[in-house]
């Protein structure tokens, strides 16, 4: 097994990724390449730096720093870091007299995880709450260690929820399901030609998966993002939330048993990350209140609730 | 809300507060008769009873509840015999951009020529200041510590049940077996207790007399009245002050009345801290509402009004005019009389009552700076309750605010109290925890921790008044360890601890000996009993608290020379004071190390977190148990008010990289932008205090309104409260309050008259708050789901 995970954030006093007052623990890596993720630093395995150069002071002190020679000064006075031959070991990020350069991805071990989600044991009690594994993709990590953060969370009695896209092996999932008391399952899209186009991945294991989940009992709470149309060369031709994505979502929950679906409309917080990645951003824009209500109204006409906005 | 409240309540926020010179003339007039003639207690009491025969009556057209402390509403009395304002003063009060009371040429001239000739060089103020020590003075000069006595009277009392059960002609009784009883041949003290007790029986007069002369007015009223309705309004007033206060109140209407009769004369005896409150007011009066009720003779409708109406009173009524330090401890017209809500019955029920709910609705209706309104949340609350309340708090203006009902008990019984008076306790003020009715709980100052760990770094120079101030415990070359370093620290702290008990000893028998009040001392247990005064230690339980500011600030000062100094030698402690000296310009790069690279308060690290213990400790146990003059003990809390802001400007920069001049961190609260981990993490760091040693702490959490949205934003905020309640939290409070919203409203102040904050232990309008304290609220972390 694996000694250590890569963690890039432990969020305290998350509200929003299940029920009560939570600790969300995001691992990265995650197989999918959805145009409008918000966690885009979670996507890699690897670490990776993490620089907001519009905040950049001109200190100069992450040129000497960096042992691979990966920053110089622009002529605009701003430092710039040399993707290709940075390796994101952080050297420069406590130079760094801005705070602009972080980097996503910490080594954690399972007692180090546990011991920072046992702090807000008291707020789970009260709340109704727990700790949520996310990413990146939480079930694209070791299984092992997974088991063994599970078994240690389970240990001190808290409840824990599993954030996934489910495009895992079903083994894997079944064999956490003894310590998870909530699947939050996203369908990106129901329809598997835009789910290819939008997250680089079919949805055909991650609908199968689902159904399987369903079958063997577990506690589902469905997630679906909301996202509307954006630039143009995103190739994102359209919403996902068309009569026709609506009408296929509402086809593929059929024989699904699940608590609730949350709708999740579209944030533009992975657009700055992206620059702050060196990655391309991605620009879409954010659902209507109007638009979240057709659908849920459409949904509920055709027997899908309960329906709700957010976590 | 119904037509008459709006109406009363425009009135109330609209009129401009004035100063009100006929308690001066009153007063003043009485001592001339008297002083001499007379004991001290019943001169005094002579004095109130005069005024109340004089002074100018006031009832508002369509009002229920009357009786205002000066001639009309928002109109301040002035209190020479305890400060005696100079004309500058006077004209400072009136032409302050904030906080004004206007005042005429005409009374100017007036104050000249017949209050201050008479007062100036005798009053408490100047008494005062005379007695007080060179080392004292310098401390004070320096802002080591505030004095709360200098301008305003011991206070920060509540009222308990009593006033409801007999009138005041059933406590002249009680007063004159008292009397009766004395024991002249066994008791030494037995004269002393007679004039004391007679000046109880001359202060039941002055209630009395106030009481009767409002039901003459109102009958009066009544009579040339010719709108029905409100002829009718008038026989009732007229009626009820036909019973309250001579009699005990026999409806909801008359209780009301009843407390803000005796409202009004302990406010207008003296000026007490803290103005005076009903305290548990929804256990007080439902006996009165659930009889009326069944009666038929009340509905909901009809007490949510009457609280209306007593809500409007107390907004009425500005806090007493200050000027200098002690304006700056307080900023604000509040007055800080705080309402107490649910929380349990004496026998230890729940004590959520149908009035508490009402209670509840009237402070979501009214949305006034006073009443400060908090609940009381138990074990035993039900949830609705709290939910109820979350649902006011969230919509950010401060109130109501939250307090452990289990631990406001568990510090009263470790104060020596017993259950049965604990569990009729509460808090006042802002977060003092007090036996209500039987305990005179008195706030000293406060006390600038940060400050101390300054002196001691600089070998007790003070940069401020530049003088050398402590004592000398070395240059920093000295301090060869964190350990040396910190108990120097710890030395200078008792250094001067004792200073402001030593003075405070005089300062407390000043008061015993020449300002006694017995109207007060009616109504507080076990006066009456004792033939002793309030202020000369007659209340069952007697309480002196020195307030601790700054907790946040000196830990994270510890933590970053410990960790940068002491154990990775990031640089030495001499190149830490000149980087203080020069407020870090030309230490840029240490400056980042410590603000980036330090184990902050408020962020569940241990590695803080054991500091603050280490320095609450030892500030709790060096106070606590020290004796009064009044036959109680010292104890602490951890508030703040604005005091904090004034501790920041009399400072240099702090080893945590809080630059000069800035505030220090209130409450208990983590410094500005110390805590990164969210509010659970605060409010482990914060918890790790034993509160249960204090008696009150200080928690401030601003949210955006984006938090607590919604029926899940409710629920995990009561959540919040209930974790941090049962790790033994004392109060908690939410400003819930965007920073874009506060920034617009500092730039455009007339576009957001309406918006409150909460400060401190109150909340207030941010347009009438200082520039350092609008920057210092915007600066505060905003809690948020990101």
């Amino acid at each position: 097994m694996k000694k250590t995970a890569e963690i890039f954030n432990i969020q305290r006093f998350s509200v929003h990724d299940g029920d009560g007052i939570r600790t969300t623990v995001f691992f990265s890596g995650c197989p999918l390449r959805c145009l409008w993720c918000h966690n885009p630093e979670g996507m890699m395995f690897a670490r990776r730096l993490l620089y907001h150069s519009e905040k950049c002071v001109g200190c100069g002190r992450c040129v000497s720093a960096c042992p691979a020679g990966a920053n110089s000064m622009a002529p605009d006075g701003r430092a710039v870091t040399d993707r290709a031959r940075c390796t994101s070991c952080g050297k420069c990020v406590p130079m760094c007299l801005a705070e602009a350069r972080a980097v996503a991805g910490t080594a954690r071990t399972v007692d180090e995880i546990v011991r920072i989600c046992v702090s807000d044991r008291m707020f789970y009690e009260e709340s109704g709450g727990g700790v949520t594994l996310s990413g990146g993709e939480v079930m694209a990590q070791d299984t092992d260690f997974l088991l063994s953060l599970l078994r240690a969370l389970d240990g001190e009695g808290i409840s824990v929820n599993i954030d996934t896209c489910g495009h895992v092996p079903y083994e894997k999932l079944y064999a956490v399901m003894p310590y998870v008391d909530t699947f939050l399952y996203d369908i990106k899209s129901a329809d598997d030609e835009k789910h290819t186009r939008f997250t680089g991945v079919g949805n055909a294991l991650i609908l199968e998966n689902l159904r399987r989940l369903s079958g063997d009992g577990a506690k589902i709470y469905i997630r679906v993002p909301v996202i509307a149309p954006g630039d143009e060369d995103t190739g994102f031709d359209g919403a996902n939330f068309t009569d026709g994505d609506i009408e296929s979502l509402t086809r593929v929950l059929g024989g699904i048993k699940y608590s609730r679906v949350c709708l999740l409309p579209y944030h533009n917080t992975g657009e700055y990350k992206c620059v702050s990645l060196g990655m391309k951003p991605r620009r879409f824009s954010a659902p209507t209140k109007d638009d979240l209500e057709r659908i849920k109204n459409t949904l509920a006409r055709a027997g899908v609730t309960p329906v709700v906005t957010g976590g | 809300m119904t037509d008459r409240v709006a109406r009363l309540r425009k009135i109330s926020t609209e009129t401009t507060p004035t100063i009100s010179m006929e308690r001066a003339k009153y007063f003043t007039e009485a001592y001339k008769k008297w002083e001499g003639s007379v004991s001290v207690p019943e001169m005094r009491a002579l004095a109130l009873r005069h005024y109340m025969e004089h002074r100018t009556l006031y009832i508002e057209p369509g009002e229920l509840i009357v009786g205002e402390k000066g001639d009309r509403p928002q109109a301040a009395p002035t209190f020479p015999e305890l400060c005696c304002h100079t004309v500058e003063d006077l004209k400072i009060m009136n032409d302050r951009e904030i906080i004004f009371f206007k005042n005429t040429e005409e009374q100017r001239k007036w104050h000249e020529e017949e209050v201050i000739p008479y007062w100036e060089n005798r009053s408490i103020r100047h008494r005062i200041l005379e007695a007080m020590s060179d080392e004292w003075r310098d401390a004070y000069a320096a802002g080591i510590f505030t004095e709360f006595m200098e301008q305003r009277g011991p206070g920060h009392t509540v009222c308990s049940d009593k006033i409801y059960n007999k009138g005041f002609s059933d406590y002249k009784r009680d007063i004159a077996e008292a009397i009766s009883k004395l024991d002249y041949r066994h008791d030494p003290e037995a004269y002393r207790r007679r004039e004391e007790l007679s000046a109880m029986s001359i202060a039941c007069d002055a209630i009395i007399t106030l009481g009767r002369r409002y039901g003459e007015l109102a009958l009066s009223l009544a009579e040339s009245e010719t709108d029905e309705d409100r002829k009718a309004d008038l026989l009732r007033i007229a009626e009820n002050c036909s019973v309250v206060p001579e009699f005990a109140p026999q409806t909801f209407h008359q209780a009301l009345q009843m407390y803000w009769f005796v409202h009004l004369c302990v406010t207008s005896e003296l000026n007490p801290w803290d103005a005076y409150s009903p305290g548990r007011l929804d256990q007080h009066v439902y006996p009165f509402y659930r009889r009326d009720v069944e009666a038929g003779i009340l509905d909901r409708d009809g007490a949510l009004e009457l609280l209306e109406c007593l809500w409007v009173k107390f907004n009425n009524q500005p806090a007493p005019p200050k000027v200098g330090v002690t304006l700056k401890e307080s900023g604000t017209y509040t007055d800080f009389a705080n309402i107490n809500t649910g929380g349990i019955t004496p026998d230890g029920e729940d004590g959520v009552n149908p009035v508490s709910y009402l209670i509840l609705d009237c402070m979501d209706e009214m949305k006034l700076l006073q009443p400060s309104s908090n609940v009381q949340i138990s074990r035993k609350t039900p949830n609705k309750f709290l939910l109820r309340a979350c649902e006011i708090a969230s919509k950010g203006w401060g109130q109501p605010a939250f307090y452990n009902t289990e631990a406001i008990i568990q510090e009263l019984l470790g104060a020596g109290k017993s259950l049965a008076d604990a569990r009729r306790g509460g808090t006042s003020g802002c977060v003092e925890t007090g036996a209500f009715g039987n305990e005179a709980y008195i706030l000293t100052g406060y006390f600038n921790i940060p400050k101390i760990l300054e002196l001691t770094l600089y070998n007790g120079y003070d940069h401020y008044t530049g003088k050398k101030i402590g004592l000398s415990l070395g240059e920093p070359e000295d301090f060869d360890s964190y350990e040396k370093l910190y108990s120097a620290f710890c030395r200078q702290m008792e250094h001067f601890i004792d200073i402001k008990i030593t003075g405070s000893a005089k300062i407390e028998r000043i008061y015993a000996d020449y300002m006694p009040v017995p109207f007060l001392s009616i109504i507080t247990n076990d006066c009456i009993a004792t033939g002793k005064d309030y202020n000369a230690g007659g209340a069952r339980y007697n309480t002196s608290y020195i307030q601790g500011v700054g907790i946040g600030t000196i830990t994270d000062s510890l933590s970053s020379i410990k960790h940068h100094v002491y154990e990775n030698g990031d640089f030495t402690l001499r190149e830490l004071t000149d980087a203080m000296e020069a407020n870090f310009v030309g230490y840029e790069d240490m400056y980042h190390t410590i603000r980036t690279a330090t184990p902050f308060y408020g962020n569940d690290d241990d590695r803080a977190d054991d500091i603050m213990k280490e320095v609450f400790d030892f500030y709790q146990r060096t106070v606590t148990g020290c004796p009064n003059v009044r036959g109680g003990e010292y104890r602490v809390n951890m508030l703040p008010t604005t005091c904090h802001v004034y501790f920041g400007e009399v400072m240099t920069s702090s080893p945590n990289g809080r630059l000069a001049g800035k505030p220090v961190s209130e409450g208990i609260s983590p410094d500005k932008g110390a805590d990164t981990h969210g509010p659970t993490a605060v409010i482990r760091s914060c918890a790790k205090m034993d509160h249960l040693r204090t008696g009150g702490t200080l928690l401030n959490q601003k949210f955006t309104p984006a938090v607590l949205a919604g029926e899940n934003g409710k629920k995990n905020l009561a959540a919040l409260i209930r974790s941090y309640f049962a790790m033994d939290g004392h109060h908690i409070q939410f400003n819930v309050i965007d920073r874009q919203t506060l920034l617009d409203a500092q730039a455009h102040p007339e576009e957001y008259r309406d918006l409150i904050v909460r400060v401190a232990g109150y909340s207030d309008h941010f347009r009438n708050l200082s520039r350092a304290l609008q920057d210092e609220i915007i600066e505060r972390t905003e809690q948020s789901f990101e």
